[in-house]
């Protein structure tokens, strides 16, 4: 792809909420991203974390509360951002009170193996925000690719 | 990928040795495997993620469990992880201040001793 090409469209995809699919989207979302060639193949592999461990929280949320649905994903390119959605039908949750781990030398920072996935959310894209409510969440990530 | 977990005995040490995705679907089987070895009484452990494609939170949480297994058990764990791409999410979590990521499985665990 020649350095001037800018792709602009989106990709949407329904996926069962089970974890066999977070290969699938991150294949999906990951190869979309890197259609932007301004975006370097580092931040491609941040896009395919991201989005894998947006959805791995959308299939915890939707086995919590037995929700078979599917999580619907999507990955627009536009202008210069790539914003990934990911829309579960959970019981939503308060993205404010997610607790802040042990330091990580610390003998209790052992007893956590999980919690780590907002945090990496909000590490690795430009902009991380979430909608929670008794429908479900929405969390949107935004990766901005050129000169802004 | 799928994961595959494949076991073998080095020096005095037990190697798991893993392929693939360690993400929410894989981590399960490496988590199965590590209580397992636990379970046998082993005293170091080595995970190598050379053949590591993909890991996320769910795969760190896998081998932040399998330490504190092991220390339970006053074993030792040792990680072999060459791979700068998956070397990177160990250091965005701060988890590489608190395992050694080794570059190789002879840096582990070097020949004739299992340290």
């Amino acid at each position: 792809m020649s350095s001037a090409s800018r792709p602009v469209g989106s990709v949407e995809i329904a996926v069962p909420p089970t974890p066999e699919y977070l290969q699938v989207v991150r294949a999906i979302v990951g190869a979309t991203a890197a259609l932007d060639d301004r975006l370097q193949p580092g931040r491609v592999a941040d896009v395919r974390l991201v989005v894998s461990e947006a959805v791995t929280n959308a299939i915890r949320a939707q086995a919590t509360a037995g929700v078979a649905a599917a999580i619907d994903v999507r990955c627009d390119l536009v202008g210069d951002r790539i914003i990934v959605e990911v829309a579960d039908h959970g019981p939503g949750f308060d993205p404010s009170a997610v607790p802040d781990l042990p330091e990580v030398e610390t003998p209790e920072r052992l007893r956590h193996e999980s919690g780590l996935g907002v945090s990496l959310m909000h590490q690795l894209a430009d902009s991380a925000q979430f909608e929670s409510g008794p429908g479900g969440t929405i969390v949107k990530l935004t990766f901005v690719v050129g000169d802004a | 990928m799928q994961l595959d977990v494949h076991r073998y005995p080095r020096d005095t040490c037990v190697v798991l040795a893993v392929l693939g995705d360690l993400d929410l679907a894989g981590a399960p089987r490496l988590r199965q495997a590590v209580v397992s070895e636990t379970a046998t009484g082993i005293r170091h452990l080595v995970l190598d993620l050379t053949a590591v494609d993909f890991i996320d939170s769910t795969g760190l949480g896998v081998v932040v469990g399998a330490l504190r297994r092991l220390r339970a058990h006053d074993a030792e764990l040792s990680l072999v992880c060459p791979e700068p791409r998956i070397r990177r999410v160990f250091e965005i979590c701060d988890l590489d201040r608190v395992f050694t990521l080794h570059a190789t499985l002879d840096d582990a665990v070097p020949a004739g001793g299992s340290q």
